[in-house]
């Protein structure tokens, strides 16, 4: 069996477990502290998932998370639609969009501080300005898509407005949308985490801070392996979402 | 292209390189297209100074009334943008902010985009670098920064390990997919041709994705400049990161804005002069967008 | 590109021995697609023999077998007597969306095949004119292929093709991406073309129309898992002027005769 046919047989994902052996062998014999072996990394996180600090937290951080992205789904879709369907908004805004979109937002963090006070408001906020403004542009994107002979079509069989936004434009746009939501969950997920550390009072932020300034490296990996696999599954689930609306998404 | 850019955009570009069916008749020639991407600036330039007068005003009308003593008006944050500039505050905090930024981003660009050509060639490297990439573009590796002191201190090299841990998963994965993604049909041809596999990567596959690899260029030095700003928020108190958080600790808030609007703009031009040499080197045919 | 004529097989040394040999080639792809169910084929020498079929019924994935980009599942090819392990040089193919590379212009596209022989620049560009000029593409040669029509770009592709001066030149459905008035002209074009150059055309099409107008030879494929259905030889001469064709007796019958052959297999 050659090589390529022999990997077409592994499954792609198990080289993660490559990984964790190259990473546990240094943690065992690479005399780094900062490294400890990944068993007892493993370990300690299935530990740490049933602490009560641990469950707050994550109570604390799905709270912020889910209130960012609600605030952002709310603002940037609609948003994105009026870009989409109305040329004045769209040369309005496309250029603070297109800013803010690629701009180190972190910078921001700091000022939304004395302004919302040092506390959830703030990571809330950081979530919503990490993740709206993938969903207004892959929203205005969708929108675009939906060719103009459909919305012709539809205006041919006497459809109104209403009933062209509804049953045309949103559906038509429905593969972008879902795109740039799990776009902006990738984001927002970021925007907690990042929130959080730079306030270091709250959540994870809290845990990371604490972990690290007792020197408890197996219980600092321990969280961001489980913060990772939390992002991955939530990514995941909305790549789901999207990849069943995905059938139509060439043929439009 | 995953982070920046509408999702659609990787598929856009498949159908802008792929003959489309429908193209009949020559295209006009360059000259005419050039006077019509000049019009459109033209009537552009009317539109984006509205775009900025409408949100620059609506700043200083929030900062006047006053929504908060924390949120200064428009006007006060450009006086103290002046007055900061004239004192050489950027002058000094860039200094010491952009070089851990290169260092970073030119590490990635070599490195980074190494690694993902040799995942685009190889499917042993594909195997075992892919997922760990897929993972890590998905995972808050913001997290992890703090962590850096103990390895590096309270140093620029830390900085850079920031820059670096942020900027590298979206580049390498762009460089993947560039190679990935070359016409299946242009490597016919090239091995109908009797090309060897080297000339299948040197004069195919690399050329087709070049494009590609300095778009993720573009995408990791975005993420470059937040893992700086991060690094100099959290762990080392210099640069521009220190000039925002020691005015708002003093509660000089126009002079924290000035700052933050100097970073965010020093950004945005980096990027979009980025933006506009890669329409002009790689793809002559999108130069109007 | 005036009387001369196609060589006749009744003059050439080679008579009888067919250029092309298909022999029990099946191919089955990795996602369980049978696309091809034992076809065995000879293609005659210097003929443009025609594989016509419904869309999806294997055309291309025989064609790349012959060609050597890909291997059979069982059976084999042979091309003047030698088996088919890999593409070269005496086949040169055409492509259905033309593979000429974007960022290259129509002269470095042209030179292309040469190119990648390792022929120096000023010999390949000399080659690449000459043929610029036989396709009709003269004045484009600086243009990238984003400036060109889908004939102009298909013209371009041709000329690849004949560059590297190969004796088999195959066209898998090369007009099809093209409006009906340029795919008349380019099938005109390559009629008088071929007057020119000898070669054995393997050429791949879905229009009854195009495949009676251009073949020496039309070979029927049923649709998937593909079989040789039947085989037909207009017996239209292609050696007056192309815009006779249309209006022989023979052309009109036999598209019909095709077409009641094909209907069947559309219920
Ligand atoms: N690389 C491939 N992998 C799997 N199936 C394929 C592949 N290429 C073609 N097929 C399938 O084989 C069949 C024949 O394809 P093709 O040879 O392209 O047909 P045609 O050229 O006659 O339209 C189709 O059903 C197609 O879906
Ligand atoms: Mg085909």
């Amino acid at each position: 069996m050659t090589p390529r046919s022999l990997l077409d047989r592994v499954p792609s994902g198990l080289s993660l477990v490559v990984w964790a052996a190259v990473w546990e062998l240094i943690g065992r014999f690479g005399g780094v502290d900062l490294i400890p072996p990944m068993s007892s990394i493993a370990v300690k996180a299935v530990e740490i998932v049933q602490t009560d600090s641990f469950l707050e937290a994550l109570a604390v951080t799905a709270q912020a998370f889910g209130i960012g992205m609600a605030l952002a789904i709310v603002v940037g879709i609609p948003l994105g639609v009026a870009m989409g369907v109305w040329r004045p908004a769209e040369k309005l805004l496309n250029v603070w969009v297109n800013i803010f979109i690629s701009a180190p937002l972190t910078a921001l963090v700091p000022a939304l501080m004395p302004l919302l006070g040092i506390g959830q408001t703030t990571v809330i906020a950081t979530v919503f300005l990490f993740a709206v403004w993938v969903l207004v542009i892959d929203t205005q994107a969708g929108i675009r898509h939906v060719g103009s002979s459909l919305v012709d079509m539809a205006r041919l069989f006497g459809g109104t407005r209403t009933q062209i936004f509804f049953k045309v434009l949103l559906p038509g746009a429905l593969p972008e949308i879902l795109t740039g939501l799990r776009l902006a969950v990738v984001r927002g997920v970021k925007g907690v985490v990042i929130g959080q550390i730079i306030i270091a009072l709250l959540g994870f932020g809290e845990l990371f801070e604490l972990y690290l300034q007792n020197f408890l490296m197996e219980e600092f990996w321990a969280l961001v392996f489980v913060v990772f696999a939390l992002a991955f599954v939530l990514v995941e689930a909305v790549g789901v979402v999207e990849r069943r609306f995905d059938f139509y998404a060439g043929s439009r | 292209m995953t982070q920046i850019e509408p999702s659609r955009r990787t598929e856009a570009d498949a159908a802008a390189l792929a003959p489309a069916a429908a193209v009949a008749g020559t295209a006009p020639p360059i000259a005419t297209e050039d006077g019509v991407i000049g019009a459109r600036s033209d009537a552009g330039w009317i539109w984006q100074l509205a775009s900025f007068v409408l949100v620059l005003g609506a700043w200083e009308i929030a900062g006047r009334w006053p929504i908060s003593l924390a949120f200064p008006p428009f006007s006060r944050v450009m006086t103290a943008l002046v007055e900061m500039t004239a004192a050489g505050d950027f002058t000094h905090a860039y200094a010491i902010t952009l070089p851990p930024l290169v260092v970073g981003v030119t590490v990635v660009g070599v490195l980074g985009v190494a690694l993902g050509i040799a995942m685009g060639l190889s499917r042993g490297f594909e195997w075992i670098g892919m997922p760990l990439m897929v993972v890590l573009q998905t995972a808050p590796i913001a997290a992890l920064i703090p962590l850096l002191t103990y390895f590096y201190g309270v140093s620029a090299t830390s900085k850079t390990a920031a820059v670096i841990l942020l900027s590298a998963p979206i580049v390498v994965l762009n460089s993947y997919r560039g190679i990935r993604n070359t016409n299946a049909s242009l490597i016919d041809m090239c091995r109908c041709f009797l090309g060897t596999r080297l000339q299948q990567v040197t004069k195919i596959m690399l050329p087709h994705a070049s494009g590609m690899i300095f778009a993720g260029l573009r995408l990791g030095i975005s993420a470059g400049f937040i893992g700086v700003v991060l690094a100099e928020l959290l762990i080392s108190p210099t640069g521009i990161g220190d000039l925002i958080s020691y005015n708002r600790s003093i509660a000089r808030y126009d002079k924290m804005f000035a700052a933050i609007v100097s970073i965010l703009a020093l950004a945005t031009i980096t990027l979009s002069v980025l933006q506009r040499l890669e329409n002009r080197l790689f793809r002559p045919d999108h130069a109007v967008s | 590109m005036n009387a001369m004529t196609r060589p006749l097989p009744a003059k050439s040394p080679d008579e009888g021995t067919p250029i092309v040999r298909v022999e029990g080639v099946a191919m089955r792809y990795a996602s369980g697609v049978t696309a091809l169910d034992g076809i065995d084929l000879d293609f005659p020498r210097g003929k443009l023999t025609t594989l016509l079929g419904p869309s999806g019924c294997g055309k291309t994935t025989l064609l790349k077998i012959i060609a050597g980009l890909i291997r059979p599942t069982a059976g084999s090819v042979q091309v003047e007597g030698r088996p088919v392990t890999g593409p070269g040089p005496e086949r040169a193919l055409v492509f259905q969306d033309f593979a000429l590379l974007p960022w290259a212009t129509v002269l470095r596209n042209v030179a292309f095949g040469l190119e990648l022989r390792g022929t120096p620049k000023a010999e390949r560009e000399a080659i690449a004119e000459k043929y610029i000029r036989e396709v009709g593409l003269s004045g484009f040669e600086n243009q990238y292929p984003n400036q060109l029509s889908g004939g102009m770009r298909q013209r371009a592709g041709l000329a690849r093709a004949l560059t590297v001066n190969s004796d088999i030149l195959m066209m898998d459905e090369p007009f099809s991406a093209v409006d009906e008035q340029m795919r008349r002209k380019l099938q005109e074009d390559l009629l008088s073309l071929l007057q020119v150059e000898q070669k054995t055309v393997i050429f791949v099409t879905h229009s009854i129309e195009e495949a009676v107008y251009l073949s020496d030879r039309i070979v029927l494929l049923s649709r998937r898992p593909s079989r040789v259905s039947a085989i037909r030889d207009p017996g239209i001469p292609h050696d007056g002027p192309p815009d006779q064709i249309r209006r022989d007796q023979r052309y009109l019958d036999t598209v019909d005769e095709i077409w009641d052959t094909l209907k069947q297999y559309l219920q």
